[in-house]
């Protein structure tokens, strides 16, 4: 319904567009005991690293290739090979995410011949998974780099389980092997076991009570954590892929040191991933992820625009059920009974309310999916790269752009909040209307990381959160002294300080 | 820019670290190198000049996670907080329709804002390509009427150090000497005005304002400075400045040789942090003014200013006395804040001198003693274990080492660019004081070392069993 409209402007202002190579690396900092690799300057890796570091508030595990200007005419496949077989030395880690930049894609790589080479010359890496990823930053945004690394994950990781054929081992396959066989993991419901490379054919629904979920890039580490709980109240067990509600909540561990994630998605779980009963997928920018991971396995999956609001999260609570045959547990009915009620206090502040958002497509869609269905105005939604979904939002346009076009659209259509990252603080302070922070990156305030947005709970707070900010610059009436009025009526002392509050509900 | 032209601006004759290693020659390890590239270091140098619109010319990576995330302050505009990229695309890339797209760029930035002039910033991937962004930048100029000046700084010329260099580079090259300075206004004191330059101050967290009114008290006016709260007009006239201090940094000596060859300009090294330093800098600047009243009334100057500084430090040095820091951080800060940090009566039991030279070396063991610790490794394994070998109290070190501090659960001061806190000047040493005993005295360590109850209880079961 909505007509995608992109900037058209010769020179960015204020972007809102993170690379994609960044959100590749995201992806696979939800791996347990992984590190993502960036081939490129070491400045790519430098520049991202204090980008995580300031979001999250965690030290972040990211290498680089550290291509040079020698290296980048010369060819730098060794700086991959070397890159690689130093942190397989040193750090030992389950996995290693290779993601491409501008700079190496522009000097034509093709990381997985590189991959491959270091796979023959050090076969002793091997129970080592390494996953390349073509990620150039001209092209895409973070949700785009970040959805890729997920199919890329799959792609190499995932077996292939679907049809009855012989499994597809990773012999043939040098850019990924899988790593030795570990214990083989007990199945759900019963007590045998099979060993990963026995589960061969048709394992769908082998682990009944197992659901994989592809995680978009919007959700917070929060929102993973809320989400598994979710499903858990079902009595489900969730293989989340990526895992960042374990990787990235800040926690604080006895390892004084890691360089390597601590926390995640384990090896195990994504091997696993053919064998469960259903995979439930969160963000359109998956869908693509969820077709292949559908194509490799034969499991039957439910995708997710959005999990904000009553009838989005109704979506999600009737799939589990209908996945795990439980009633929906009293607790959720419950959660589910407080959001209609905040819904109904607060739709006063939020009806009508004019509203100007800017975050990746999923982001985007999900809050505004929301919004609108509380009756407020969304006056200008912007994106940093373009997305089909956004073309099925209930709005006339959507602007492909940066914080400058989401400035200009929000003065000219006399936004009242803003919603976008740390960036649109000075954006918000120059139109002169109050911010609620979303998206990436959130450095100026401590815990945006944690914030959950998705479910019954979150989406409640969020309809408290933005009518208290809108509370916050509620305007009175101007008061009207008629002129007949005795001045002296105002000279009692001290009364000047007790003026009546503004009344809840009524916004201007 | 071509590879010799690089190993031309690493041979720094004014640098004591000249003769040795130099850490922008070495090739940077794949698989474990740390610390930002040569575009990084340039904007480090070149951002804080406020009134500049700064042209990041690539694809989005290198502006779209870096842009506004500098500590600096400004005074008055703030046009150096609008990131601005070409965000090149694939067809841009491919075919080779950059150039063209930074030109429009540039014409747009000329006119919705105004700036005094327009930098632009090279890339990895426009140098690759091949962009004569020189060229650009002189047909934009021409076009317009606006100073465009080119940064060809791009990531993987080297290390940040190498592009603060040619950051100043470009600076000296385009934009030093293009403009005479307004004669000085009369001090209100009705003193001689000297006019100096500052290189290498960066006004982090506005740490410079608490320098700043010492220096127009002394009839010292800072005619420009690269370029904590500067101005593009400021840096024109630099090379009329009477003396150059260069603050805590080797890379940018190239400018104040530079500046001392052409325009016979003397300069200094120095430092603002510290009381001792302080001090030295303002009596540095008086011997090479060679100016008798300014030198009596510096010395005024400076035994107020100590004597205040003394008392506000008083309280404070009961408390942080005889505390004991792992102090890691480069080159000459490592001797600096040692005379700073033991002014505060506390014990610097290691610190780092990776980036140290055989002066610098000298200097720490004249004022830590011989059996000074200097560590060389700064993996952060290596921190840690320093810290529990020497029983300190506190790591200090850049914002890198934040997070191994506070995992490892130990009480941690950031010293460098990102912070949030001004330690310059006599007044930013109070602040300092201050820093050191909120983060050492909190109660939170206590809390999160000890383990929880039940935990403490399975302990016990087993000791009784």
């Amino acid at each position: 319904m909505a007509e995608i409209i992109k900037s058209t402007k010769a020179l960015t202002v204020n972007p809102l567009k993170v690379s994609q190579t960044l959100g590749a690396s995201l992806a696979f900092l939800g791996i347990n005991r992984a590190v993502p690799l960036m081939h490129g300057s070491q400045g790519c890796t430098a520049f991202g690293k204090v980008f995580f570091v300031r979001h999250f508030r965690e030290p972040i595990p990211l290498q680089t290739t550290a291509m040079d200007q020698v290296s980048t005419v010369m060819g730098a496949d060794e700086n991959v090979i070397e890159a690689l077989r130093t942190l397989c030395e040193k750090n030992k880690p389950d996995l290693i995410g290779v993601v491409t930049t501008g700079l190496s894609e522009t000097q034509g790589t093709d990381i997985r011949r590189a991959v491959k080479e270091f796979r023959a010359a050090y076969p002793e890496f091997d129970a080592v998974a390494v996953v390349p990823v073509n990620t150039p930053d001209y092209l895409g945004c973070m949700e785009t780099g970040y959805a890729l690394a997920v199919e890329a994950i799959i792609e190499c990781l995932v077996p292939e389980s679907r049809t009855g054929k012989e499994v597809q081992t990773t012999q043939d396959d040098h850019h990924a092997r899988l790593p030795s066989p570990p214990t083989p993991l007990p199945r759900a419901g019963e007590g045998s076991v099979v060993s990963r490379y026995a589960t061969a054919t048709g394992m769908a629904g082998q682990r009944p009570q197992q659901v994989n979920v592809l995680a978009g890039s919007h959700l917070t580490p929060g929102d993973v954590e809320a989400v598994k709980e979710w499903i858990e109240a079902f009595g489900l067990w969730p293989v989340m892929l990526p895992d960042i509600g374990d990787s990235l909540d800040g926690h604080l561990v006895e390892a004084e040191f890691s360089p390597l994630t601590l926390g995640g998605t384990k090896m195990d779980g994504i091997l696993s991933m053919g064998e469960s009963v259903a995979t439930l997928v969160i963000g359109p920018s998956l869908y693509k992820a969820a077709d292949l991971l559908a194509t490799r396995t034969g499991v039957p999956d439910y995708r997710f625009d959005s999990l904000m609001g009553l009838t989005a999260c109704d979506a999600f609570t009737q799939a589990l059920a209908t996945i795990s045959g439980h009633k929906v547990p009293d607790r959720i009915e419950r959660q589910r009974a407080q959001l209609q009620d905040a819904m109904v206090d607060s739709h006063f502040m939020l009806g009508f309310t004019r509203i100007a958002i800017a975050a990746d497509p999923d982001l985007l869609f999900m809050l505004t999916d929301f919004l609108l269905g509380m009756g407020a105005e969304i006056v200008a939604a912007v994106a940093p790269a373009r997305s089909e979904s956004l073309s099925r939002l209930a709005l006339e346009t959507v602007m492909v752009g940066d914080l400058d076009d989401l400035e200009k659209a929000a003065r000219t259509r006399d936004a009242q909040l803003l919603i976008a990252n740390s960036h649109g603080v000075q954006t918000a302070a120059r139109l002169g209307v109050p911010i609620l922070r979303a998206g990436f990156p959130q450095y100026d305030w401590v815990g945006g990381y944690a914030r959950p947005w998705v479910g019954y709970r979150a989406s409640r707070q969020t309809l408290f959160d933005i009518a208290n900010l809108l509370l916050s610059q509620h305007h009175d009436i101007r008061p009207y002294e008629s002129l007949y009025r005795d001045e002296a009526r105002n000279n009692t002392p001290g009364a000047g300080e007790s003026r009546a509050a503004p009344e809840a509900g009524v916004v201007h | 820019m071509k590879t010799s032209e690089i190993k031309a601006l690493l041979d720094e004759p004014a640098c004591s670290h000249n003769e040795k290693e130099k850490s922008g020659c070495a090739r940077p390890k794949p698989g474990a190198t740390a610390g930002g590239c040569s575009f990084d270091g340039a904007q480090i140098a070149l951002l804080p000049i406020a009134d500049v619109a700064h042209i990041v010319h690539g694809p989005i990576g290198c502006a779209g996670s870096s842009w506004d995330n500098r500590g600096t302050r400004s005074s008055g505009v703030t046009l150096y907080r609008t990131g601005m990229t070409t965000d090149l695309s694939e067809t841009d890339v491919v075919m080779g329709r950059a150039e063209k797209r930074l030109f429009h760029a540039i014409k747009q930035a000329v006119e919705d804002y105004q700036p005094a002039a327009v930098f632009v910033y090279n890339t990895c991937v426009t140098a690759l390509i091949g962009d004569d962004v020189g060229a650009v930048c002189k047909a934009a100029s021409e076009r317009w009427g606006v100073p465009v000046v080119p940064v060809d700084a791009a990531g993987f010329y080297g290390t940040k150090n190498l592009g603060n260099r040619l950051g100043g580079e470009a600076m000296f090259k385009h934009v030093i000497g293009t403009r005479e300075p307004e004669p000085a206004r009369p001090h209100p004191a009705g003193i001689r005005t000297h006019d100096i330059a500052l290189i290498g101050e960066y006004n982090i967290a506005g740490e410079f304002w608490h320098v700043a009114p010492l220096l127009d008290e002394l009839g010292l006016r800072v005619l420009g400075t690269l370029s904590g709260d500067a101005r593009f007009r400021e840096v024109q006239t630099m090379h009329r400045a009477e003396a150059t201090m260069v603050v805590c940094a080797k890379a940018l000596l190239n400018v104040a040789r530079k500046m001392k060859e052409k325009f016979g300009i003397p300069y200094f090294e120095g430092s603002f942090y510290g009381v001792a330093d302080m001090s030295a800098a303002l009596r540095d600047f008086a011997r090479l003014l060679n100016d008798a009243d300014l030198t009596a009334r510096t010395e005024a100057l400076i035994a107020r200013e100590e004597a205040k500084a003394d008392a506000a430090l008083e309280p404070w040095r009961a408390r942080l006395k005889d505390k004991r820091v792992l102090l890691y951080t480069g080159g000459v800060k490592s001797w600096s804040i040692v005379s700073a940090l033991q002014d505060l009566g506390m014990k610097v039991v290691a610190t780092g001198t990776k980036k140290s030279t055989e002066e610098d070396k000298a200097r720490i063991r004249e004022i830590m003693g011989n059996d000074a610790r200097m560590i060389e490794d700064g993996s952060p394994k290596a921190l840690l274990s320093t810290y529990k070998d020497y029983k300190a109290d506190i790591l200090i070190a850049g914002g890198r080492n934040l997070y191994t501090a506070l995992k490892a659960r130990i009480p941690f001061l950031d010293i460098n660019q990102e912070r949030e806190f001004g330690y310059a000047g006599y007044a930013g040493m109070a602040e300092l004081a201050k820093q050191l005993a909120l983060t050492m005295e909190s109660p939170v360590w206590q809390a999160v070392r000890a383990p929880a109850p039940w935990a403490a209880n399975i302990v016990a079961a087993v000791a009784n069993a």
